[in-house]
């Protein structure tokens, strides 16, 4: 069976949702403390990732709980996913070297 | 039944701690003393029997007085101490101190007794014996007033600040609000969020103590360039260390904040609080902080926990000696995946299965059933991890004046 295309919004000041389940692109529906309930993600998004409630500008803050959780590097539209790819961290250098899938990391090599 | 109707038959120390386990602890002193250390606790075939030690020849303070707090731990009412016979920790003054205590305490010297096999066997009769004499410890009824509870996360993923953590900071603000302990650790991870800890200070001395606690772990997370996420965070969703923190310090509910805890101190009176466990300045820049869970752990039953809370959601099979684990996932999928490890599945409320409200209250209930004796699921499996490093962390309560 299918399982519904959900995402949790926890603030509503917040600008990204998490989904709650693997998101195919298309509709999907917004819980938690969101003013609108229907959302169109543009791209899969795996569960646990974020997604876009609105268009963010580059050097903007994302927003979960109602607090920056670090600054865009690009420009996001809304329905993308946000993850490494265009965002980072305001303290921890390290974590814009790892890889976006798996988050392993890239800034050491071994011989 | 809320939490003032909850109620469960304890041990009375002498000391008028009351304990909800009733174990003998076995410590080694020294690396060399383990093997007959942990053989001793293996071959006495008695799941109230734990085993901890140091593995430095040379002490340190930090991991003494660790091991000290142990001694005193409520959930503790009889010590055998195991040296090898030449390393610095002094067998002998640890098993004073229970004596002090008002526990029965026994030590030796493997060079002494004649070697592995002959203090084995010395060891066993001595554990049987204690084993027999803690049977006459007195029962006495505990409620949830008289709980210390630590929590602490390890393996988070999305659902660890949606649901797990969540969870446990409803039930913290219940523990409180019947006046219980609750502690919370992570300080390095809380990066991110100086002003919303802060601000939750009871008085002006908890707010320094926490900006100190916060600038010193993220002056160290400068320094060592790694903050504390890991690839399995990221590959779950969390995409930086504010992210996570903020995950993570939900766990601490909505009370006040009394104060910050140092490893092995005691809180001196109920609430919620800090515990620091990032390293002090020192030369040597002695330990790291959450080198592994079983570390938290261990520290925040140095606090005097009678036990303690894991939030996973990626997993974990850890318990740990002295104190219960009661591990907590709010991932349903883990928890199906691991049901014979975990304790509590806090994924429900993703699912709107049942309120947040009802959940603490189960959550309560399954504080209540291990304090009165149920085994967690790793106390059944005979999970008994531990973890005492070097550290060094200045004897001060969190205090920076």
């Amino acid at each position: 069976m299918k399982e519904k295309q959900r995402a949790f919004q926890i603030d509503d000041t917040d600008n990204v949702a998490t989904a709650l389940a693997h998101l195919a692109a298309g509709s999907l529906e917004l819980l938690g403390d969101a003013k609108k309930r229907q959302l169109n993600a543009v791209e899969e998004i795996a569960a646990g990732h974020k997604i876009a409630l609105r268009d963010i500008e580059a050097g903007e803050d994302i927003v979960k709980y109602g607090v920056s959780i670090g600054k865009a590097t690009r420009r996001i539209g809304e329905g993308e996913w946000v993850h490494l790819h265009c965002m980072r961290s305001a303290y921890d250098e390290r974590s814009i070297h790892l890889d976006v899938i798996t988050g392993a990391p890239k800034d050491t090599k071994y011989e | 039944m809320e939490l003032k109707d909850m109620h469960f038959m304890g041990y009375a120390r002498k000391d008028g701690k009351k304990g909800i386990r009733n174990k003998v602890l076995i410590i080694y002193t020294v690396e060399c003393a383990s093997f007959v250390a942990k053989e001793i606790g293996r071959l006495s075939q008695n799941s109230a029997v734990d085993v901890v030690g140091f593995s430095g020849c040379t002490d340190n303070e930090y991991a003494v007085r660790l091991m000290i707090s142990l001694i005193r731990h409520p959930n503790v009412g009889a010590l055998l101490v195991v040296g090898l016979g030449c390393e610095y920790v002094q067998p002998e003054w640890l098993a004073e101190i229970a004596e002090e205590e008002g526990k029965q305490a026994a030590w030796m010297f493997i060079q002494n007794e004649g070697g592995t096999r002959k203090s084995v066997e010395k060891g066993i009769a001595i554990v049987n014996q204690f084993t027999e004499e803690l049977k006459k410890v007195p029962r006495i009824d505990m409620g949830m007033k008289d709980l210390i509870i630590g929590a602490e996360c390890g393996g988070s993923d999305y659902t660890s600040g949606l649901a797990g953590n969540v969870v446990t900071g409803r039930f913290f603000d219940k523990l409180v609000a019947e006046g219980g302990i609750a502690i919370f650790e992570e300080i390095v991870e809380a990066v991110g969020l100086l002003d919303f800890l802060e601000k939750r200070g009871i008085d002006e001395k908890a707010r320094a103590d926490i900006r100190y606690t916060y600038e010193k772990a993220l002056e160290y997370c400068r320094s060592v360039r790694q903050y504390s996420i890991s690839p399995g965070n990221f590959a779950g969703g969390l995409s930086t260390i504010e992210e996570k923190s903020m995950g993570a310090v939900i766990k601490s509910g909505t009370s006040p904040i009394e104060g910050v805890l140092k490893v092995a101190g005691s809180p001196p009176h109920p609430g919620l609080w800090l515990l620091d466990t990032t390293p002090d300045p020192h030369w040597m820049q002695f330990g790291i902080t959450n080198p592994n869970d079983n570390e938290g752990l261990m520290a925040l039953i140095s606090c005097g926990s009678h036990i303690t809370f894991l939030v996973t959601g990626r997993g974990n099979v850890v318990g740990s000696a002295v104190a219960p684990v009661i591990k907590i996932t709010g991932n349903r999928e883990t928890y199906r995946r691991m049901e014979e490890d975990m304790d509590f599945d806090a994924g429900r409320v993703l699912e709107g299965l049942c309120s947040l409200d009802e959940l603490a209250l189960e959550l309560a209930r399954l504080v209540a059933e291990t304090a009165s004796g149920e085994m967690t699921k790793s106390e059944a499996l005979g999970h008994k991890e531990y973890f005492i490093p070097y550290k060094y962390q200045d004897k001060k309560d969190g205090n920076h004046v």
